[in-house]
């Protein structure tokens, strides 16, 4: 029997503790996949969230560090330049890195730090019940913009893949969805993209990765999966959004 | 054809239904019955059609499936 | 030994790295930036890491990160800066995770000034953050003594888990004083186990500082609870100084206004007073104990304090009633003068003899 799919090795063989249709079981999925084809399972260090995902540690055969919300990335910066050869990523949802930790990410990215990041937007704060995200689109109903997301009130959605790719310490940003396998296997190769400019020594990584939150949205999964597709998409585009090919990096 | 083996884990099934979309033979379907945490889990109905293709186990959350090829 | 005129905050840095910090972690303010700036050259003269961080909650955070792959870390603010660590500190005792945070306190509240206060005592001393956790806290009266406290702060933080504070004022951190360098001598402590490296061929481990069921984070509570009660029994440090066996009145004061007390004492001598000061040199675990056995011998306590009155509450805890506990402070980085405090003790005394 040949194996077209199993669980990958670094990912431990317990249920995930997300709603049902919920991404961050795929995104994680395939991190733990690259980790296992870069064969560094032994030398990566990821750095948590508060969030739905804030118990990831749970879900991966690795050493895990859990920190403050929005701040893994300024954690991710210590672990880093303590243990400068190890790989080290860090994982967020919206809330963690496009509100309170906005700063954090930004200058981990301006420092041009050796960490991976993962940024999963579904476009709501899940874990607190969906409110009302800097990336919720306009027009969207939220549990605190209960009349749809007012720009002029409200201010506009947030699209931190753009902004952090002005920084000049930024070598790899990309945002990808996981709505069909095409788009899944394209992610994985911009997540095993992301690894490879840290272990290269190029720069900052950021892959933005696009998720349904059909309990907070009010949708089975599959509608779920079509409002990325029709709404979020357009307004959050996918593709690879810099890429430097060379480093001169000193970190 | 190559015989294909899917097994679909109905313990970490949550029954999201996104494999039963993707799967292009149309060989997926949720069951009647429900699992120890209230779920009602996916599985495959004509095994004899599928192709091992591997999106529903590509695109399914909770890593709940496997898919093999003779 | 040869003696070097140093500032207090280069002689704090400089103490830091001779105890084996190699991380820094810090933002500029008044009046503690030369931390910093002493720190961005000398750290990587041996090979250590500074990282100027783009905000004081970075910083804590910065820390935290390094912390929990086992490295010796600092981190140093004053007042606003230190208002922002506080959810971080509160991080890294849930977390039990070692490191040195250094507040050379400022006027305030608010942004307040740049002159010396003692208003961050109740920050300190009762955590600081939410939460149910304390850190050790140590109040340097010298320049000689931030050099002595800063090998113990980083000591005392790997042998507890926990974070420790150095407690100084913006005099103490400018002032400069004679210092010698000799070697301190701490006990050996075991190597850090708990750290993340990456697991290697090992176990997965985790730093973690959320326990969501409730009888296990208060296990977890009870834990760090008997890790405070092991702090008070094993690591208060106090000093006393001039009268002490028959005191006419107790004075008690921390770091700068210690060394005005001294000199209290001896003018003191020339009314005829017998006076003694206690000085603690940990602010938590407070000497409690040794409060109340001096205070019982003098039979009134004088508490000076650059403040609004904070250590005196743990003072008149202490005392427990046993003697009346008079108060005595100036504010907004106004520094007490020998003449006001003596002025007072005469009060005091007199308004006694008038009863």
């Amino acid at each position: 029997m040949r194996t077209i799919f199993e669980r990958p090795k670094t990912l431990i063989d317990k249920p995930f503790t997300y709603c049902p249709g919920c991404h961050h079981g795929l995104a994680q999925r395939l991190i733990a996949e690259v980790i296992d084809e870069l064969g560094i399972a032994e030398k990566t260090i990821g750095v948590g969230p508060v969030g739905c995902s804030v118990y990831i540690y749970e879900f991966f055969d690795l050493d895990f560090v859990m920190g403050a919300h929005g701040r893994a990335p300024a954690v991710a910066t210590g672990v880093k330049r303590s243990l400068p050869d190890q790989v080290v990523f860090s994982y967020q949802g919206d809330g963690d890195i496009a509100a309170i930790g906005t700063a954090e990410i930004v200058h981990c990215a301006n420092r041009g730090e050796l960490i991976t990041s993962f940024f999963v937007n579904n476009a709501v704060f899940g874990m607190t019940g969906g409110q009302m995200a800097p990336t919720t689109l306009p027009g969207q109903k939220t549990t605190t913009s209960p009349l749809g997301r007012n720009t002029e009130v409200q201010g506009f959605p947030f699209k931190l893949g753009e902004m952090l790719a002005q920084a000049d310490g930024s070598a790899y940003i990309a945002r990808v969805a996981l709505t069909n396998p095409r788009l899944i296997s394209q992610a994985k190769r911009c997540i095993k993209k992301a690894f490879l400019t840290q272990i290269e020594k190029k720069g900052f990584a950021l892959v933005e990765i696009l998720s349904p939150c059909p309990t907070n949205w009010g949708m089975t999964p599959q509608e779920a999966v079509r409002w990325v597709e029709e709404k979020m998409i357009p307004y959050f585009p996918l593709g690879e959004i810099k890429v430097k090919e060379s480093g001169s990096h000193a970190s | 054809m190559a015989k294909a083996k899917v097994i679909i884990n109905q313990e970490f099934c949550k029954g999201c239904g996104l494999c039963v979309n993707i799967c292009p033979k149309k060989i997926l379907t949720i069951e009647d019955d429900f699992n120890s945490k209230g779920y009602y889990p996916a599985t495959i109905f004509d095994e004899e059609k599928c192709t091992a293709c591997g999106f529903c186990a590509q695109v399914c959350p909770d890593v709940a499936i496997s898919v093999y090829r003779e | 030994m040869e003696r070097i005129l140093m500032k207090g905050n280069e002689a704090l840095a400089e103490a830091a790295i001779q105890a084996g910090c190699r991380f820094y972690f810090g933002y500029p303010i008044t009046p503690q930036t030369e931390i910093s700036e002493y720190l961005s050259r000398r750290l990587p003269e041996v090979g250590g890491v500074f990282l100027q961080a783009e905000s004081e909650i970075a910083a804590i955070n910065m820390v935290y990160g390094a912390s929990s792959t086992g490295a010796r870390v600092m981190t140093s603010s004053s007042g606003p800066g230190i208002s922002l660590k506080q959810e971080g500190i509160s991080y890294l005792a849930s977390a039990e995770l070692p490191c040195v945070v250094v507040n050379m306190s400022r006027g305030g509240p608010g942004l307040g000034n740049i002159q010396p206060a003692q208003s961050d005592y109740f920050q300190a001393t009762r955590g600081g953050g939410h939460g149910d956790y304390r850190t050790l806290v140590l109040a340097p009266s010298s320049v000689q003594e931030l050099v002595s406290l800063t090998h113990r702060a980083f000591y005392l933080a790997d042998k507890y888990r926990n974070p420790v504070k150095i407690l100084g004022d913006g005099m103490l951190g400018q002032m400069m004083e004679p210092v010698t360098w000799e070697g301190v001598e701490l006990p050996s402590l075991p190597p850090k186990s708990w750290a993340i490296r990456g697991k290697g061929d090992g176990e997965r481990k985790f730093i973690l500082c959320m326990e969501l069921d409730p009888r296990e984070l208060e296990n977890f509570n009870r834990k760090l609870e008997k890790k405070y009660r092991q702090m008070a029994e094993e690591d208060t440090d106090w000093e006393i100084f001039g009268e002490e066996d028959n005191p006419d009145l107790l004075l008690v004061g921390f770091g700068t206004v210690a060394r005005i007390l001294k000199s209290v004492v001896r003018e003191g001598e020339k009314e005829g007073w017998r006076l003694s000061l206690l000085r603690p040199v940990t602010l938590f675990p407070f000497p409690y104990k040794p409060v109340q056995e001096m205070a019982e011998k003098a039979g009134r306590v004088l508490v000076v304090e650059m403040n609004l009155g904070q250590m005196v509450e743990d003072v008149r805890l202490g005392v427990e009633g046993r003697a009346p506990v008079h108060f005595y402070g100036r504010v907004g980085g106004m520094i007490p003068t020998v003449d006001e405090v003596l002025q007072k003790i005469a009060d005091i005394l007199r308004g006694e003899a008038q009863k």
